[in-house]
């Protein structure tokens, strides 16, 4: 559980041998005889996933004229950078704004209070903090959807509705099971010896949560930073009920806007799906591992 | 803080769980208050008797939303599940080609809900989207046609979750020892004898995980069909959370969607508890370290 980084990349490295591919069975165990019929799966799988995402970039550099002209599947007539500029010109940097602030907030808040939280449960063994553990893990099971409506309440009463606090809030509470389980079997992890070796120096728990803790939790920090980013990235219920204004719309909720502000220009509209999804795409460039750990969190064994 | 203590003190994880509880267990509490009031989303709501209780029993559209869930479900599992662990299996070989391609085939996961149904909204457009460039698939209306937009819904949520389950899939098969598959092949045992005894056999916790995720999840998918199809033509995808939301958010009958949610929230604690208690979900998890 606790090695939610590893990932494929990380065991490939580490399996990599001189020996020929012959890890797996229906792989390359017999290069003489190749596997035609998953390499026809393969392929087909590969259209479906890869036409709608070259269609989405191709139709987001058309000129509306050629977007209501030309087959959809045909490489940009005339392309232009047009789309992108009224894109800009629409709201989109505001809502850039807005969802990069909501992420850096939820997860300093996720990080904040979970990391303290794990070492506590990882070292008290009391039994309020393991009753407390245990009730947050219910929360794996509840769907946000089910308490929307409450929660929709406690926002208004607390004066914060329309607020881009009002996505923060929620959003990290229901990213903090997930975080917590992974932070805390990460601690757990840790040897007692060094948790002992550093108390008999005369060192108090917040001198061992900051010299011996933080730096070899690391690992399980950037999963649940890049985990809860993603969440409050992609988020889109708790934005949609509990904002409403323009100030402080996100990008998820502005994507469905754009589609009715844009009508038929579905160029433009596309140009934003394009333009959202680019900062995830570098992540997923330059720092693919701790993506694929943050996106399987909890789960990626 | 006492900071002479040998171990953390509770106070360390009093803030997250107050903080958790105020925004996930209050509420699970009050929407249970909320479905006996009929509040319409001004102040702060009084109780109002069972009214909301007795209409749902016999609201027969809530039925229907609810069987659709449970058909989405179904279909959901039965679609993703085999392309999962077959193009999972597949992306665990070591071939470069296969590296590279699976690289695309995680594509998909870097999309937010939006984005991905707003894109699929007009690659399925029957005026200019790509099926109609498309032999055969021109003939369709995938979104407007009551009796194939439930298999275009589970397409496209398909489509959007069988990356994030191959991942899964391909991690754990990565992690069957190649000792197992190199006696296989001295026996003489074929690629499929080894993909069936083998592979699928040593694959079942990741199955059982795969397979609890996906069942919850799409028993609460709400904001791909919202955009996609809004829940229509008429009801044919209104599935039950969409439901409790058009009912709470767009007819302002929060009190009786607040009755449907206390329904979800039921139903979801129960389908959870089935499945992690009939597959040993919780015992998995330990006895996969040794694997």
């Amino acid at each position: 559980m606790t090695q939610t980084a590893i990932h494929p990349e990380t065991i490939k490295a580490g399996s990599t041998s001189s020996r020929p591919p012959r890890r797996r069975g229906s792989a390359g165990g017999r290069r003489e005889k190749p596997n035609h019929l998953a390499g026809v799966l393969a392929t087909v799988w590969l259209l479906i996933v890869a036409v709608p995402l070259y269609y989405l970039v191709a139709a987001s550099f058309r000129t509306r004229q050629d977007y209501l002209s030309t087959n959809p599947l045909n490489p940009p007539a005339d392309p232009t950078a047009e789309n992108y500029g009224t894109v800009f010109e629409g709201g989109f940097p505001t809502y850039l704004v807005n969802t990069a602030v909501v992420t850096v907030a939820t997860v300093a808040i996720v990080v904040g209070l979970c990391v303290p939280a794990a070492y506590a449960i990882a070292r008290n063994t009391g039994r309020l903090v393991q009753r407390g553990f245990s009730i947050m893990l219910i929360g794996l099971a509840i769907p946000a959807q089910a308490t929307i409506i409450p929660v929709y309440l406690l926002i208004t009463q607390m004066r914060l509705y329309d607020t881009l606090l009002a996505i923060i809030l929620p959003t990290a509470a229901y990213a903090m099971p997930v975080a917590l389980l992974v932070m805390t079997n990460s601690l757990r992890d840790i040897p007692k010896e060094l948790y002992e070796a550093q108390t008999l120096d005369g060192a108090g728990p917040f001198a061992v949560l900051r010299s011996l803790v933080l730096p070899l939790a690391k690992p399980a920090i950037t999963t649940i930073s890049v985990f809860t980013a993603l969440n409050a990235w992609n988020g889109f219920l708790f934005p949609l009920v509990l904002t409403q204004s323009k100030d402080t719309r996100v990008l998820t909720l502005g994507l469905w806007d754009f589609q009715g502000q844009f009508g038929t220009n579905v160029p433009g509209l596309l140009a934003a799906v394009t333009l959202s999804v680019v900062p995830i795409f570098l992540l997923y460039l330059f720092g693919r591992r701790y993506l694929l750990g943050g996106l399987t969190a909890g789960f990626g064994k | 803080m006492q900071t002479g203590l040998q171990r953390p003190s509770a106070w360390y994880a009093t803030p997250a769980l107050l903080f958790f509880g105020l925004f996930a267990l209050v509420p699970m509490v009050l929407v249970v208050y909320l479905s006996f009031t009929d509040w319409r989303g001004f102040g702060f709501p009084g109780l109002s008797g069972t009214e909301n209780w007795t209409r749902l029993v016999q609201d027969g559209e809530a039925l229907d939303s609810l069987g659709l869930t449970l058909l989405f479900m179904v279909l959901s599992w039965l679609v993703q599940t085999p392309i999962a662990i077959m193009i999972g299996v597949w992306a665990a070989g070591k071939q470069r080609n296969r590296a590279v391609l699976s690289t695309l085939f995680f594509l998909p996961l870097l999309l937010s809900t939006a984005a991905i149904a707003l894109l699929w909204r007009s690659v399925l457009d029957t005026n200019f989207g790509v099926t109609q460039a498309l032999p055969v698939l021109d003939r369709f209306n995938f979104l407007g046609d009551t009796s194939i937009v439930v298999y275009t819904v589970v397409f496209v949520v398909s489509w959007q979750y069988i990356p994030f389950h191959t991942l899964l899939y391909q991690a754990a098969t990565r992690g069957i020892p190649a000792s197992l598959y190199e006696a296989a092949t001295i026996d003489g045992a074929g690629r499929f004898k080894q993909f069936f005894q083998i592979t699928l056999p040593l694959l079942r916790y990741t199955i059982v995980t795969s397979s609890v995720l996906m069942l919850v999840g799409s028993f609460t998918t709400f904001d791909t069909i919202l955009i996609l199809t809004g829940g229509g033509p008429g009801t044919a995808t209104r599935v039950a959370p969409l439901y409790m939301y058009i009912t709470g958010f767009s007819a302002y009958e929060l009190g009786y969607a607040s009755a449907i949610a206390v329904l979800l929230l039921l139903l979801g604690g129960v389908l959870s508890l089935v499945v992690t208690r009939a597959t040993g979900f919780r015992n998995m998890q330990s006895e996969q370290e040794g694997v």
